[in-house]
């Protein structure tokens, strides 16, 4: 759908964003922008990589454009959602990256603004904007993944400080992380939403041990976290002991949200075409048929997320849920990458710099469980779904009224 | 609680129409009207036909003011054709407001082009174009005729002729068959073969040689009828030989307009799975707090959204003759059509026994579905279309059989 013109004070909006990014930033190339991702799986260019996104960052900040809608006294641009959107459009014509960084802001900063004190909000936000200070979310363990609420990780009050005692699993980038905020359990005699405590953590103290987890990619993009006797002042638990869980929804809720705002996939049904063209293939009515197909789930999840885009320049609630993006987007995403390799035919069997296309549908094949897991299982969407947009009942849950020490585990 | 789900892309006029589009078809074409036409063999509801074709104006909502019509876009016929897709309304509003409307909007505006241009040999208004918006605008009941094989959509297959006669005007010979609601149309526009190419050509219901049978439908809220042409008295409407692209581009009008009186549907299907799984217990609870039934019933909202999205995207090209119309019209038919066939099984899976009895209605929606998703084509036969627009743009091959 066509968008709606821009006004004349979003075009000047538009004119000052795109001049400050032309002094900031290169344009994105295609070939070899260093905002595609680390160049390939070693340590070495994933710190490199991290180090750029950390620079451009700071420059973001600088330049008064690390959070648009943010209020400027935490070190926001007091601009609105429509102007963020702007900016968004206008960003991705450049060769930048803010990765990770800008998605745990964007889950704690909102967070702290609306549950955090004056004095978490005055030392944890503008850090955290500069890129100065880098945070990981922990939440998911080993008992508790799509149930988040089993969490398992113990806090006990000892003085001023809470002090942690177990494992989170999934973390993102807990390697690169300065702070955490984590979800544990304060009280287990009462039932499992009421004894959970959200808090803020130094990551850089003895008794915090990361070990990163190496994905089927082959990249290390998530971490075992470890906390043995691990101090956190009082100061830094938010919203009160015991009352962490309406903080976690909230957080995971801006989690949903920002699946929508997710820019268009690099890899294009149009590529496929142009090589089924080059190669012949194009005559094949079958190739023809699935490519058709791809390029049906490709425009319609496009046009999906303009959607949500659209509520928000028109200020009006999003008219589709998130869950349908994500469930659409991951599933198609896989089926996608499947038509590809599928297309390359023998060549498909390489990976790496001498597969078609230099391997980038081969890991497009394995992100599957990155896009399908991550983020909530499409299972939970799919319930979220039917719960929250058409209304069906829940499950009856074993979990609700008994305290969360008689609940059962895996194995028990 | 009745499931309501929330609107898309409206304004707020919009919404007062589509309201008020709703509540007269619940009160005047409630499924046991339906059902009494359906058996009746009258093929449609005079009555309704006349309040909501000529009276509502839904005929020539799409129709300009200066011919008769209502003026507004396809966005608004787009959502007359849902609510009737909704209530399987027993009125040709498809085939006459979308098959027959858009394809002689589009003959009639490409042979002013060309008088306007110099290319034609009369304009339309002499050739009497604005006259068959005007009688379709007020209600006259028409439909298209041009499938004559019955394996292909593609107008390549129109093989019945027209020949010019020597008191002016064309003489038709030949067969049509699967006219959609030719049972009920008092006007038949035919693509007909003259020697240089195609051409469009009304008839008027009564003419002498002219025979309408009707032909047994899948779908049985929609009948289908072939029509023997011997010796047919025909006008034509566009310029004969050259009408062939303008009938296409009718025919992307149409594809769009068919999957908006789809999305029509698939919401309500989507609506009466919910109900029914909230409603119905076993093993002491709810069938909807199963994630077998949950998730069916999400899998059902998320095909739901893609097909109204995609149609819109549809719609709002065809209106504003984007180039990427008929690209966008064959995403929307290849992504609505499998999916008001999944949404019409699944709800009637999720209705269990009754859902397969003659007595209720899913039978009716899953019919619907079934015939929706072939009309126009398959979504084999758009994926196709997609691949060869795309390839057609890509690089310097130059698409298919471009050469190796």
């Amino acid at each position: 759908m066509k968008r709606r013109a821009d006004t004349s004070e979003e075009a000047a909006f538009r004119a000052e964003a795109r001049a400050w990014l032309e002094a900031n930033a290169k344009r994105k190339t295609g070939v070899g922008d260093w905002s595609a991702g680390p160049r390939d799986h070693s340590v070495a260019a994933e710190d490199e990589y991290w180090a750029r996104m950390k620079a451009w960052q700071r420059t973001r900040f600088d330049g008064g454009w690390a959070a648009i809608t943010w209020p400027k006294e935490y070190g926001g641009r007091g601009a609105t959602p429509v102007q963020a959107v702007i900016f968004g459009e206008e960003l991705a014509a450049f060769d930048v990256s803010s990765g990770f960084i800008d998605a745990a802001v964007g889950l704690i900063g909102p967070a702290l603004i609306k549950y955090g004190t004056p004095e978490q909000r005055a030392r944890f936000l503008k850090p955290m904007l500069r890129g100065d200070v880098i945070w990981c979310q922990l939440f998911s363990e080993p008992e508790a993944g799509s149930d988040l609420a089993a969490v398992r990780t113990r806090a006990v009050v000892d003085g001023d400080d809470l002090v942690l005692n177990g494992q989170k699993v999934w973390t993102t980038s807990a390697q690169y992380a300065d702070w955490g905020f984590i979800v544990c359990r304060t009280n287990p005699d009462v039932p499992k939403h009421d004894g959970i405590t959200f808090a803020m953590v130094d990551m850089r103290q003895p008794g915090v041990e990361v070990r990163p987890l190496v994905t089927m990619k082959g990249d290390r993009h998530f971490n075992e976290v470890f906390f043995k006797d691990v101090r956190t002042p009082l100061t830094n638990v938010v919203n009160g002991l015991n009352r962490g869980w309406p903080v976690t929804t909230f957080v995971l809720m801006n989690e949903g949200a920002s699946i929508g705002t997710t820019s268009h996939s690099r890899f294009r049904v149009e590529d496929l075409v142009d090589q089924a063209v080059a190669s012949g293939q194009i005559e094949d009515a079958v190739v023809r048929d699935r490519l058709g197909a791809g390029y049906v789930e490709e425009r319609v999840l496009a046009a999906l997320q303009d959607r949500l885009k659209r509520a928000i320049l028109d200020a009006r609630r999003p008219d589709v849920d998130g869950s349908v993006l994500k469930v659409f987007s991951a599933e198609s995403g896989h089926r996608k990458a499947e038509l590809a390799a599928w297309l390359q035919g023998p060549s498909g069997l390489l990976a790496g710099p001498e597969a078609p296309m230099q391997g980038r549908w081969q890991e497009g094949l394995l992100a599957r469980g990155a896009t399908t897991v991550g983020g909530g299982t499409v299972e939970v969407h799919r319930n979220g779904l039917g719960e929250r947009a058409l209304g069906l009942p829940k499950e009856p849950r074993l979990d609700r009224d008994r305290a969360f020490k008689d609940l059962r585990v895996s194995g028990s | 609680m009745p499931l309501s789900l929330p609107d898309f892309n409206l304004s707020p006029e919009q919404q007062e129409f589509r309201d008020t589009l709703r509540r007269f078809f619940e009160a005047n074409a409630p499924i046991g009207e339906v059902r009494r036409v359906m058996s009746s063999g009258e093929g449609f509801a005079p009555e309704l036909w006349k309040s909501a074709g000529s009276e509502l104006g839904l005929a020539g909502i799409a129709v300009p003011e200066q011919e008769g019509g209502q003026g507004f876009g396809l966005a608004e016929l787009g959502l007359a054709l849902a609510e009737t897709g909704r209530a399987l309304a027993p009125i040709p509003l498809f085939a006459t407001a979308a098959l027959a409307g858009r394809v002689v909007a589009r003959v009639v505006e490409a042979a002013e082009d060309a008088a306007k241009a110099g290319r034609g040999a009369r304009s339309a208004a002499e050739s009497g174009g604005t006259a068959w918006l005007a009688a379709l605008a007020a209600g006259q009941r028409a439909t298209l005729a041009w499938l004559e094989d019955a394996d292909s959509w593609a107008l390549d297959g129109v093989r019945l002729e027209a020949k010019s006669s020597a008191a002016g005007g064309y003489r038709l010979n030949g067969v049509k068959q699967l006219v959609l609601e030719g049972g009920c149309a008092e006007r038949l526009f035919v693509v007909a073969r003259v020697a240089s190419g195609l051409g469009l050509f009304a008839v008027d219901s009564g003419s002498t040689g002219l025979a309408v049978e009707a032909q047994e439908a899948f779908d049985v809220t929609r009948g289908l009828a072939r029509v023997r042409f011997e010796d047919v008295a025909a006008r034509a409407v566009g310029q004969p030989g050259e009408d062939g692209p303008a009938i296409e581009r009718g025919l992307v009008d149409a594809t769009a307009l068919l999957c908006a009186e789809m999305v029509g549907g698939m919401q309500r299907v989507l609506e009466t799975a919910v109900d029914y799984a909230n409603a119905r217990h076993q093993f002491g609870r709810p069938i909807g707090s199963f994630q077998a039934i949950k998730h069916k019933c999400a899998d059902m909202l998320i095909d739901f959204e893609a097909a109204r999205t995609a149609v819109a995207e549809a719609l709002e090209a065809c209106e504003t003759g984007d180039d990427d119309a008929p690209l966008l019209a064959s995403v929307a038919k290849a992504q609505a059509g499998p999916a008001y066939v999944r949404l019409a099984i699944e709800s009637m899976q999720i209705q269990g026994g009754v859902g397969y009895t003659w007595e209720y209605d899913a039978h009716l929606y899953y019919r619907r579905a079934q015939s929706c998703a072939l009309l126009l084509g398959t979504a084999s036969d758009h994926h196709d279309r997609i691949a060869r627009i795309l390839a057609a743009r890509s690089g310097a091959r130059g698409g298919i059989g471009g050469g190796r």
